[in-house]
């Protein structure tokens, strides 16, 4: 994501970068770069005006020209500017003191609502949080269908009613959570234009009724420059507490993060990444201005470890890796927990500097179907040649290569690798009595490679 | 009701939009470096894009010049003819044949391919054609129930399979299908899908090849499904979607809201792939052929 404005705002900063005092005009190349970059990115253009005139005045002030690295600090403050845009911190849902927390959720056709319920109560859950869904989309065929059944295969509770009004169900469903003591009530509304006055009063009246601590506008972070009037007529008449941004895996420059809190003031609270339940995840401004900048996204790729892979698998992968008795199948393992990390184009664009690798080097080394190959041909060896690979002779080698689907070549490459890993590893116990282990194991985070 | 006046209802109510900027922009004042300026943020506004706004804008500099146009209304209907020509391209009436003739419907998440295929349905229906509708987003959850009720209401056959099933397999099936009741039009819904997932655009090349072994030169039609909301990342999904399979033409949604969809002009402009519908509103009758003409003279007058 962001992938394009990164890089036109690196090659923009870059060649400022190279200067040793910048003079006003070397300032307003740049700006006007950074202009057209980010309307390129979608964000809204009055955002963008505002944004640039007081990144401009920062840059022509006293902090870049006393500067003796100018060029920096213009990236410094570029970030800085960014961060403020976003709204500055990661913001938290509110809660109830007492009784159940009311969540509404709004927003346009077709922008993401009902799978972004489904998705918020399997985060609430996995955070201990006991959430009922109340399906108030009477209107568009199928969508009560819908939520029943993405929430049933992940075992969350619904209500309904579609002989009823939306008010009615919502005001229902709020009764329902009170009496079923659930901590967390959450309303799937339907899309509506925000210049459909009718439906824009019905979405009030529901606001009237249930008295939500939360409502939340669904944007589809693909959107242009109209994200900004819609966000404000939803305000306008509803009053939103915050933002969801949605689709954020496509390849959108996601101009709509930096409109949206700008326009409306709402913060975004989260971020819909893909397809899984699970792909919800808090939006943290400053790491997406680092990350829109191409300076990397340590903090969430460790948060993102340390919430996939298993301290116990891990600490048994030391002791393995200790006693050097690493097998293939460890490598496979390894390769699995890596992977549920999520895509790798994903983690490389968080490491520093992982942004800038050329599309094709990435896509290269990282393409997914080489993963699943190996994990077929690994999963085509009996116990006895994960074991001991060595005894792996050539007619083996055919049977797993058919078995696989793969070539006999592509058996021998994963063989010779795993050779070279093995010779890795004896290396590194001899460095152990040093100490060296521990240094790999504090800075890989158990990783094969 | 006419296009036109259906599209200037839809925009009626909205005061801050693209069409009464422009009108108020081109009633009076000179020709100016501010006209020119507030010329090229009003079309960026509207999502025409940078880089087709700012060669627009020069090119009409130009002409302005040449022709030593004095009138801000003259300089108007100069655009409204850059427009027109960029995205009528391709004018031509699509024939129905084929036995049967194949439309698929794709487009990334949300876009609104469901109601859209529907919608085309019913049209098709109106005009005396037999149409049968294909459930082919067997992934989201109860689509196919959504397709359901509106083949229902639209009085057309639909063919589906269970919900997580192939959907190459259901194509397979409906092509069969269509020939042996001898059927007009095979309109395709596909699930919803972000262009950059290589697996799942490969899915959709798959039924393309499948459809196209059923039947040769099917499909006849591949429509991109478009939200007139869609920023500049349009021309990604355009260009993927193309790469997979040749996308034959655009349906623009949700124009009905005050979105402008001048995303259309720079995709059309870059691409060459040209609308074919509108979609105005959620009623299944809510959908017109698109006029370029049309559109590009009731997106500059108020």
């Amino acid at each position: 994501m962001f992938s394009n404005l990164a890089d036109k705002l690196q090659n923009t900063l870059k060649q400022l970068r190279g200067k040793g005092k910048l003079n006003e005009k070397d300032v307003d190349t740049a700006m006007r770069q950074i202009k057209l970059a980010l309307l390129e990115a979608d964000v809204n253009f009055k955002v963008v005006k505002d944004f640039i005139a007081s990144l401009r005045e920062r840059a022509v002030g006293q902090e870049v020209m006393n500067s003796l690295t100018p060029g920096q600090q213009v990236v410094k403050i570029v970030n800085e500017e960014m961060t403020r845009l976003m709204g500055e911190k990661q913001s938290d849902l509110i809660t109830a003191e007492k009784g159940p927390t009311a969540i509404m959720i709004v927003g346009l056709q077709g922008s993401g609502k009902t799978t972004t319920v489904v998705k918020l109560a399997s985060y609430l859950r996995r955070s201990g949080k006991n959430p009922l869904l109340v399906a108030a989309d009477i209107y568009r065929p199928g969508a009560v269908k819908q939520l029943q059944v993405f929430s049933e295969s992940v075992g969350e509770k619904v209500y309904s009613n579609e002989e009823a009004d939306p008010v009615d169900i919502c005001k229902e469903g709020l009764k329902l959570a009170e009496k079923d003591s659930h901590d967390t009530v959450i309303f799937d509304t339907a899309g509506r234009l925000h210049i459909d006055q009718e439906m824009m009063t019905e979405v009030a009246t529901i606001k009237e009724a249930v008295n939500p601590h939360e409502v939340l506008l669904v944007v589809d972070a693909m959107t242009g420059q109209d994200a900004v009037n819609a966000a404000a007529s939803f305000n306008e008449s509803v009053g939103l507490t915050g933002v969801i941004l949605t689709k954020l895996d496509g390849d959108t420059r996601g101009g709509a993060a930096l409109s949206v809190n700008a326009v409306t003031g709402c913060p975004v609270k989260f971020v819909g990444v893909g397809e899984k339940v699970e792909a919800l995840e808090p939006f943290h401004p400053d790491r997406m201005a680092s990350r829109i900048l191409g300076m990397g996204d340590v903090l969430s790729l460790i948060e993102k470890a340390e919430a996939s892979v298993d301290q116990e698998k891990a600490k048994e992968m030391e002791q393995k890796l200790r006693r050097q008795q690493f097998t293939l199948d460890d490598f496979k393992e390894q390769m699995k927990q890596l992977r549920s990390m999520g895509s790798l184009e994903d983690i490389m664009n968080m490491m520093p500097g992982g942004a800038n690798l050329p599309k094709e080097v990435k896509q290269m080394s990282l393409n997914e179907d080489n993963f699943k190959r190996v994990e077929a041909i690994i999963s085509s060896m009996t116990a006895r040649e994960k074991q001991d690979p060595a005894i792996i002779n050539s007619s083996r080698r055919k049977r797993i290569a058919m078995g696989s689907g793969t070539q006999v070549q592509d058996v021998n490459r994963l063989l010779n690798q795993f050779n070279q890993m093995q010779k890795m590893i004896k290396k590194m116990g001899t460095m152990d009595k040093k100490g060296g282990l521990k240094k790999l194991k504090k800075g890989g985070k158990g990783f094969p490679f | 009701m006419s296009f036109l006046n259906k599209f200037r209802n839809s925009l009626s109510g909205n005061k801050t939009g693209f069409i009464d900027r422009l009108g108020s922009l081109f009633s009076s004042g000179e020709i100016n470096e501010e006209f020119y300026e507030e010329l090229e943020e009003i079309l960026v506004s509207g999502d025409v894009g940078v880089e087709t706004t700012v060669r627009l804008v020069e090119e009409l500099r130009n002409e302005v010049k040449e022709s030593r146009l004095k009138e801000r209304a003259e300089v108007k209907e100069l655009l409204i003819e850059k427009l027109t020509e960029i995205m009528a391209s391709s004018e031509d009436d699509i024939q129905i044949k084929g036995e049967p003739h194949v439309i698929l419907m794709v487009g990334v998440n949300g876009s609104g391919k469901t109601t859209s295929a529907a919608k085309l349905a019913n049209l098709y229906k109106q005009e005396g054609k037999s149409v049968l509708l294909v459930a082919g987003d067997t992934f989201r959850a109860a689509a196919i129930e959504q397709l359901e009720i509106w083949a229902e209401r639209a009085g057309v056959e639909l063919i589906k399979q269970q919900a997580g099933s192939d959907p190459s397999a259901l194509f397979f099936d409906a092509m069969n299908s269509a020939r042996a009741r001898n059927i007009d039009l095979v309109i395709g819904d596909t699930a919803g899908r972000l262009h950059n997932k290589f697996n799942l655009m490969e899915e959709l090349n798959k039924i393309n090849r499948v459809v196209g072994r059923c039947q040769e030169g099917a499909p006849h039609q591949v429509l991109l499904v478009l939200d007139a909301t869609t920023g500049q990342n349009a021309i990604a999904q355009a260009k993927s979607f193309n790469q997979s399979l040749p996308v034959s033409g655009l349906i623009l949604t949700k124009l009905d809201g005050t979105a402008r969809g001048g995303i259309v002009v720079s995709i059309q402009d870059s691409l060459g792939i040209p609308v074919r519908y509108v979609g105005l509103g959620e009623k299944i009758e809510d959908l017109a052929p698109f006029e370029p003409a049309q559109f590009a003279r009731a997106l500059l007058e108020s």
